[in-house]
Formats: C-alpha cells, structure tokens, sequence
C-alpha cells in the first residue's frame, strides 16, 4: 500500500477476482460505500464501490466487472468518498451515461456541488402530503388513477406492450392547470435497447421542453453493474433540482426489471443468500429507497414525481419485482395484452390499476364535484362487465338478461370510446369526464350505485 | 466499555475489544455515534447490528458500550408524538436536519423542558409494590398518564414532592429500596425486547368496536384480542389499518409504520390532528403514538421498531388503559429479519428467513392480552397485524405462521379490492375465533340485539349466494328457482348496503347499533320477500322495487345519531310490501 494526497490510498494487492467482485488486502481508514477508482493498466479506468470493509479483506463491486484487470498491473485507488454526483441547472438538456458522465459530445457541465447519490431518507414529518394532480391528457389515467405530483406510480408492462410510448404520451402532455411552473423531467434508462434509447431521444428533442430534460442512458450493452448506479444519479439531480430549485421534476427511470436482474446478478456474485427467485433478500428494502425519494416537502417549492416502468416477466404480476413495486409505490398502471390484440390503445386494464393518492387529489374544488364517484362508479360496472362476459362465454349471450346485455353494450362503448385515444390526443379531465357519462348513460339509472341522485340529475343522459 | 469496528457490511458491523459485554447492549459506533446493538458474539468477536447508514465507518473505528440494553423511555410525553424505530422523535431530528433524517443525530427520546402537572399518589410511609402508581400526570385532555414505580423496584416511600409542575427528569418520589434510597423521576427505561411482567392474564370478552360493520359483524376481535390483515398490494391493509386507528373503541392507540411508505404516515399526521374521537370529541392525535420507519430508513431500526411500540403498549396497560396496536407491516418487519440473519449468515429456513421467524412473531404476538397489572388496574393490549404476501399468496412463510398465532384473520381479497369493494375482507376465507366470547357482551350492552343469530344468518346466507352464484355461472342466472335467485340478490344488499364501507364518507364509522338497524332491514325485506314468492309472485318484481336500490344506499344517508329513521324506512318498506300483495290480491 502507499498513501498518496489527502484521503486517497492506493493499493495493487488484489487477493482474489471473480465476475463484478474485486478483493483486496485490508486498508485501515477504507470505509463502507466508499468510492473506488481502479487503473487497470491500459490507460483506461472503471469505478467500483467499497461492500464491505474488514481488518482481513476488502470486497470491492466493480462497475464494468473485473474482466480485463490483472493482479499484476491494475491499481486500486480508494477515493476518501462515497459515490458522489456533481449538480447544478446546466445538466438540464443535456444526455450522460449510467454513471453521469456526458455522452452527448458538449463538455462537462459547471457543477454547483457534489452530492452522495445514496441519498438520505425525507423525514417523514418534513413531507408535504400530494393533493395537485398532474394532467396528463390520457382518460383511463386522468380519471381513473390520477397522477398526483409527488406519487410514484409505476407502469407494469410486458414485452412487445406500448409503454414506452405511453411514457413518451406522459412526457410530452403532462401538465398542472392553470399555473405557469418551473418544471423539468429525469429520464434514466436502464438496460434499455438502442431504439428505445433512440425512440425516447427523439421525443425529448421534439417536446418544447427539451432544455428541461436530462437523460441518464445505460443501454442493454453497457455494463450491468452501471444499472445500480443510474437511478440514483437520476435521483439525486432530480432531489437537487427539486428541493434546492424549485422546480417540479418528473422522474421516469425503467426498465426496473434489468435494474433488478442487476442486482441479482451482484448478490449472487457475493454468495449471499438469495430469497424468492434468486433476488436477494433485500431487494425490496432497495427499490424502496429509490422510490421513496419522491415526494413533497414543507416549505419548499419544488416536488419529485416518479414513474418506473417494468416489464412483467411472462406478464407475472406476483413476480418479485412488480410485487415489491407494487408494495412500496402508490398504486400502479397496468397494461394487459388482451386490450393491446384488440388494437385498444392505451391498453390500460383497470381492474388492477390503482392510483392510491388520487382521493384526496381530485373531487370538489379540486377536478369536479363528481369525478370519485364517477371514477368508482365506472370501475364498479367495469367489473361487472367481466363477470358477465365470462358468463356470455358459457351460456352464449342470448341466454342473459336484458340488464346484462345492457352491460355488454356498456362494456364495449366503454373500451372503444373511453379507454382508447389516439397517441397524439390530448384529453381535458373535462371532456374525459363528459365521454364518461356518455357510457354510463347506456346503463339503467338503478344499477348507477355509486353515484348520488343529484349526480345523476346533473349529468346522465336520459336520451 | 470500549471496542474497535473489526469489519463492516452493510447494517452488521463486527467488533474487536467487546467480547465480554453482554448480548443486547446499546453500542455507539464510530464518530458520529450511530446507534447499534450487540446481537452476538463469535469468539474474540462482537456482532452488531446497526440502526442507522453505516457509509464512512471504517475498521479500527472506536466502539463504545453504553452499558444498557436497548430500550425505550416511558413517561409523559409519549402521547401525540412521533417517533422513529428507535424512539428518535421525528420532529426534533428535523429541526436538527432539515427535511432529511441524517446520521447520528443526538435527541432525547422525551422532552425535558415541558413542565408537567404533578399529583402525587403516594405518601411517606407507604410500601409499594413493583408497578405502583406513585403519581397521576394530566398528560392531553383525554389521557391521565399514571406514573408507575418500574417493575423491578419496590420499598418504602421516604419522600414524596408536592402537587405542582415538574420536569421530566425531577425526582418526584423517593423510596427505600433494600436499604439504598433511590430517587424517582417521571419516567423510566425499559429494555424492549423484553416483556413487562403482569400479576394476572384474563380471558378477553368484550370487542373491540372498530365502527367497520364487516369487522363488528362477522369478523369480531375482543379488546385484548390478536388479528391479522393479510392481502396483496392494493387491497387496502393500509386503510383498514387507518381506519382501525381512527375508530376502534381504545384509549390509546400506537401505530407502527413499519416499512412502509412515507407519504401514508404523512397522511396520518395530517388528518389525526383533524380528526375527532367520536366518543370524546377530542382530536384523535392525543390518544396516538406513531412510531415511523418508512422503508428506505435503516432496515435494523425497523425490526426494532415492533419491539419500540409494544413496549410502549405494554407501559400504557399496566396504567390500566385499552391499547390497541398496529403493525403495518408485519411483513416488512419479517423481511428485516432476514436481512440481518442473512448479513450474519445464518442459515435459512423456508424462502430465506431465518429458523426463528416463527418463534419471532409468536413472541410478538403473546405479548397482546386482558391482564391485570402490577397496580392492580385492568389493561389491554389488542395487536393488529397487517401481512404483506409476497403476490398476495397466503401459503407463504410469515402468513402462515401468523395464522398459527391470531385468532381473528381478516383476509383481503385483490377480486373484491378490484371491483372497489372497501374494506374488501373476504367473507369466506376469514374468521373469528372470538364469536363466542362475546356474544353475552352484545347481549348485554346492545338494546335488542341477537348480534349472534343475526350473524349466523347473514353468514348462512352469503354461503349460500356464494354456492349459488358459481352454479349461475354454469347455467346462467335465469335458470335458476325463484327462491335461489332471491338468496343471490339479498347476498348482493348485505354486500353493498352493510359490509361495503366508505372509508372517506359519513358512513366511515358506523356504530354497532346502526349496523345492527341495517341488518334487520335487510332480513325483513328478505323475509317479506319470500312471502311474496311462496304465493307466486316473480322475483323481478321484488328486486324492481324502489325500496330495494334506497336500501343500499341508507348507510350513506342515515348518519349514526339519527337512527329512528330506519325505523321509518322499515315501515314504508313494509307498507309497499303490503301494496304488491294487494295488487295480486293477497294480503300478506
């Protein structure tokens, strides 16, 4: 070992090498979550991170993994740092790498401070509770699971599914009414492929907001290690420009699962005991402490709103990642390929769609006086419809009753009218709610439970 | 004493120089102080288990013994306060802090500034026993806090301060103790890990009134009692779990965010302020305790936050009050288990937990219960568990084991949650294994009630729709006799007129004696209606009347204190019961 400036010890004494796991002989003072830089010999470098720090070894994640790196010429330099991201406003327009260097060909940007990634926990009675709704001109997101600035509410998809374009749809229409905002959206992708990469680039640089985006981009070729690292850039510009700037950020960081077969791949490399499929154990404590970074706090102007995309393993909604999605964000949007072979777009199945904050965000004063009991209204005969076409295919639809038979025809206006939307057509929460009448307008005034008889009065179409 | 870090990974840091302290001593680690634990030993070595982020500690960082298991205060103060998993009050971290909860912060868990009004309860002279009330506190409006000799001291009082305003940390009494005189304060420590003692358990016999009917009616849990909530995400734990909070018949109640998210505790701090006790009309908030630790603060403060809250619980029994706990979620408290056994490299049992998950939760669990206290007063400490299975699938380990250590199992159904049906408990799959123990408790206190017999019948009958309705949908509704259609929609009145609940609506509590009005309604009307029936008359013209959709919707309209109302409703249903049989020329 030499000692070289202030804080930086250096170290060649490699003890074992083994996938994305490098370690050394022990280094008093190397601390845990510490930064590692390793020189490999070429000229070239990759970043690595300190798991574990003990007076027998030191256990290092490689970034870039440990092909490549000899015992004999590669150096470790332990940085005196965690894993820290430089910030300021010129990283907006802007595209880095998983890791936060640019990649689009300006140079670096100036930086306003340096800020350990990991982030810190909100102080849960420093949060502000979400009540502004986000727009975002999609009906069967609008008025059935509200987007609430500061939620996060992923989309679970499968693959061959429209969500990126639904993304794209969210990002070029989102809006908070009537007020003129300092806005800005994080994009971090992970694992993604090139044309997704390059699908999303175009969007950006076609939206009128393209010198408010940053986009973090670790494709399906660059280095699995780098995934773990990428949310959390993105998160930590977006806290930064959040709760320092002011701004309102919209965060969408996917695809989870390449983020999540990361870290299996990780924990597996370091013997650990794994949980339900082979993900590790503490996999949902580590989602959570990405998605729990948004929010709002008091007295600060700014809020972060997240939405991660997934795509379900064989469309598995019990698998572990949506599962642990699902139990720490608030709600979820998920897509269903039945809709998608029916060419409904956005195919958006409700029944397991939640949006968990869109109570105390929508209704009198804040969307419309009847938008809840609308939205519960329609999720109620919606479900109804199901059961009864599940009936229709046994005992054929000529054996139902004439309720019945009002509730398929509901069913299928509801789908065509309703649900589906142009990918370029922006809806008003106005007129979604005005096609919603429209369809439950088909059904009986009696099987309308959940609305009040004023409601009804005001709104169903008797004609 | 002192040590040195040896190793660290993640919460578990390995220690030098510490061998010969005991297991379950509070440790602080290196500069900054973090708080740890020792959780074993290993030869020459100290495990310990860490409850902040351990990023910067490096090995040879100092370690020092603080000489005391974990534990928590007990005193004043406690009530409308906010704590994380280790008794850190939230609000004092954040005035250290700002808006993130950072490393190390120095608080003290119980404030020691206020003035607090004291009464003493003791003179010179007495000999007290271990849990003695030496003391009253009129700590909020609702809540007199009983100052408590600890249960590991007894003697004879040589002196006692006057009435008046202490701090926390004055010595209010002084006892004889073995010859040692030992001055008393307001509060004292207890480790939590361990259980405080009781002189007797009883039988749990009266229910715990939560205002949910489907809770009340069919699932019933006893003050003292043990329940879980299990169900997949979106199934509303969360909001039975608040709901339970702001409505069930205790005095006090301590609510757990175990692992969960941060903006739900938000949401509690928000609206609890807000919010009355519907029986004392006092803001909710002074009868709560919250204990916060979202899941993204440190995993080993989480699993000590279970053991935090009911220490606290069992402190508020032994006054001789009605506790009832939530734990949201069991699950996430569970997971942290399995965290550490796996940082410690234990070996695992069934999907990664660790072999002692089960004796855990029963460990947990036991330490519900009616008991007599030490001072001779009778308290209760009711559990209420949520379980978060993993794709909602109740075979796995921590709901399986739950099972084996509640009695009242509320299972929540993601088909029902779907369909927005709230509180979206599963009437087949749950139970109650306190029906019995409390059916002379409704006999006694509710006018005119047979809660019994009323809920075997609506039992009996949703049994029966819910037979009937997997038969319909083989050979469709139409096929079906009269008489069996009739049980299938009376099924669909008791469901969205009495189990649904608006958790955001007049209806959000519902006392026992409105459901109870609901109840006979429904049955009148299905008896009218079988009258009807028996001398031919077609099912359609029964579930068209009017009357049929207004009963679904008279839990909306008829608030709790305007219950002759239904009365009215019963005989203008009645009446158009009697028109019908007109029209066919019967008089029924």
């Amino acid at each position: 070992m030499e000692l070289t400036f202030e804080g930086v010890k250096e170290s060649s004494r490699f003890k074992e090498l083994r996938g994305a796991i490098a370690v050394l002989e022990p280094i008093d003072g190397v601390f845990y979550g510490e930064m590692v830089e390793f020189d490999i010999g070429d000229g070239s470098r990759r970043l690595g991170r300190v798991l574990e720090s003990g007076k027998e070894a030191i256990i290092v994640q490689v970034f870039e993994g440990t092909a490549g790196i000899s015992t004999s010429k590669a150096k470790a330099k332990f940085l005196g740092q965690p894993f820290k991201l430089g910030v300021s406003e010129e990283m907006l327009g802007r595209v880095f790498n998983g890791t936060g260097r640019p990649i689009d060909n300006y140079p670096l940007p100036t930086i306003d401070k340096e800020v350990d990634i990991n982030g810190l926990a909100i102080n849960p009675m420093s949060r502000d509770y979400p009540r502004d709704i986000i727009q975002t001109g999609i009906s069967a997101i609008d008025a059935m699971n509200t987007l609430v600035r500061g939620q996060k509410l992923p989309i679970f998809s499968g693959s061959g599914l429209p969500h990126n374009e639904i993304v794209a749809q969210i990002i070029k229409q989102a809006s908070v009414s009537g007020k003129a905002e300092k806005f800005a959206i994080v994009f971090a992708a992970m694992g993604i492929r090139f044309d997704e990469a390059l699908f999303f680039r175009d969007v950006l640089e076609n939206t009128a907001n393209m010198d408010k985006v940053t986009m973090f981009l670790n494709l399906a070729d660059d280095p699995p290690e780098e995934r773990i690292i990428t949310p959390r850039c993105a998160l930590t510009l977006a806290e930064y420009l959040a709760f320092e700037k002011g701004r309102h950020v919209l965060v969408i960081i996917g695809d989870m699962t390449n983020y999540c077969e990361s870290l299996r791949e990780l924990s597996a490399a370091r013997d650990e005991v794994p949980s339900r499929k082979g993900y590790p154990g503490y996999m949902y404590t580590d989602l959570a402490s990405l998605y729990e970074r948004c929010g709002r706090v008091k007295d600060r102007e700014g809020s972060v709103t997240l939405i991660p995309f997934l795509t379900m393993p064989n469309m598995d909604i019990s698998h572990p990642i949506p599962d642990l999605t699902g139990y720490i964000t608030e709600g979820q949007i998920v897509l269903s390929r039945t809709l998608h072979q029916k060419g409904i777009y956005p195919p958006i199945d409700l029944p397991p769609s939640l949006s968990r904050l869109m109570k105390d965000a929508i209704g009198k004063g804040r969307t419309r006086e009847d938008h809840p009991n609308v939205a519960n209204q329609l999720y109620a005969s919606y479900a109804e419809v199901q059961w009864i076409r599940s009936l229709a295919d046994i005992v054929g639809e000529e054996e139902l009753s004439e309720r019945d038979k009002k509730f398929l025809e509901f069913g299928q206006r509801f789908e065509e009218r309703f649900l589906s939307q142009g990918y370029d057509e922006n809806r008003t929460l106005e007129q979604t709610l005005n096609i919603a009448w429209e369809v439950l307008s088909i059904l009986p005034e009696n099987q309308l439970h959940r609305l009040t008889k004023e409601q009804i009065e005001k709104y169903y179409n008797r004609e | 004493m002192r040590g040195y870090v040896w190793s660290v990974n993640g919460p578990v840091v390995i220690a030098g120089g510490l061998s010969t302290s005991p297991v379950g001593n509070q440790v602080s680690v290196g500069k900054a102080g973090l708080v740890g634990e020792i959780v074993g030993i290993r030869g020459d070595k100290a495990v310990i288990q860490v409850y902040e982020d351990t990023t910067g500690i490096s090995p040879g960082d100092e370690i020092e013994d603080r000489g005391y298991p974990l534990s928590v205060e007990l005193g004043p103060g406690l009530l409308g306060n906010i704590f994380d998993g280790i008794q850190r009050p939230l609000k004092d971290i954040r005035q250290a802090c700002g808006i993130f909860v950072e490393n190390g912060v120095e608080t003290q868990s119980l404030s020691r500034e206020k003035m607090w009004p004291f009464t003493p309860q003791v003179k010179e002279g007495d000999v007290i026993g271990p849990g003695h009330i030496i003391g009253e506190v009129q700590e909020t409006s609702l809540i007199k806090h009983r100052v408590l000799l600890p249960p590991d001291i007894e003697g004879k009082v040589v002196w006692v301060a006057s009435e008046g305003k202490y701090r926390l940390d004055d010595i209010v009494v002084k006892i004889d103790f073995d010859g040692k005189e030992i001055g008393l304060p307001m509060y004292h420590r207890w480790p939590v890990r361990k259980k405080r003692p009781v002189s007797k358990r009883l039988r749990p016999d009266v229910p715990l009134i939560t205002g949910q009917r489907v809770i009340d009616f069919l699932f019933p849990v006893a003050t003292g009692g043990v329940a879980a909530i299990p169900g997949g995400f979106g199934t509303g734990k969360t909001i039975t779990q608040h709901q339970l909070a702001k409505w069930a018949s205790a005095d006090i109640i301590i609510y757990i965010g175990c692992g969960e998210r941060g903006n739900e505790i938000t949401q509690v701090l928000e609206e609890f302020p807000e919010l009355q006790d519907p029986r004392t009309g006092r803001p909710l908030i002074e009868r709560t305790i919250i204990i916060a630790n979202t899941s993204n603060m440190p995993v080993a403060a989480r699993e000590a936050s279970v053991y935090t809250g009911i220490t606290m619980a069992e402190y508020f029994r032994d006054q001789g009050y009605n506790v009832a706990l939530m734990a949201d979620s069991t699950s996430r408290w569970a997971e942290a288990l399995r965290e550490i056994a796996g940082r410690l490299e234990m070996m695992p049992a069934e999907e990664g937990y660790p072999a002692y998950l089960a004796s855990r939760l029963g460990e947990f669990y036991e330490r519900a219960g009616y008991a007599e206290a030490l001072s001779g007063k009778r308290g209760s400490i009711t559990v209420i568990g949520a379980v978060s299975p993993p794709g909602g699938d109740f075979s796995e380990p921590v709901t399986m084991h739950t099972k084996r250590f509640v009695r009242t199992f509320w299972a929540l159904d993601k088909r029902l949650a779907g369909q927005r049906h709230f509180p979206s408990i599963n009437w087949i799959d749950s139970y109650s294994g306190y029906v019995d123990d409390l059916t002379d408790w409704w006999r006694e206190n509710i006018k005119g009630a047979d809660w019994s017999q009323l809920r075997t019948r609506i039992m009996a009958l949703l049994q029966e729709a819910d037979r009937l309705e997997r038969v319909a949908q083989l050979i469709g509704v139409d096929a079906l006799p009269d008489a069996q259609r009739l049980v299938i929609e009376i099924a669909r009145l008791v469901r969205f007129g009495f189990l649904q609940q608006n958790a955001y609506s007049a209806d959000s509590f519902s006392a026992p004696e409105k459901g109870l009005k609901i109840i006979e309604i429904i049955l009148f009307f299905y008896d009218r209606a079988k009258e009807l029936l028996d001398i031919g008359i077609h099912v359609l013209t029964v579930i068209e009347m009017e009357e049929f959709a207004q009963i679904m919707r008279l839990k909306e309209e008829i608030p709790n204190d305007k219950l002759e109302e239904f009365d009215r409703f019963k005989e203008r249903l009645d009446e158009a019961f009697r028109e019908i049989g007109a029209r066919y020329g019967v008089n029924i």
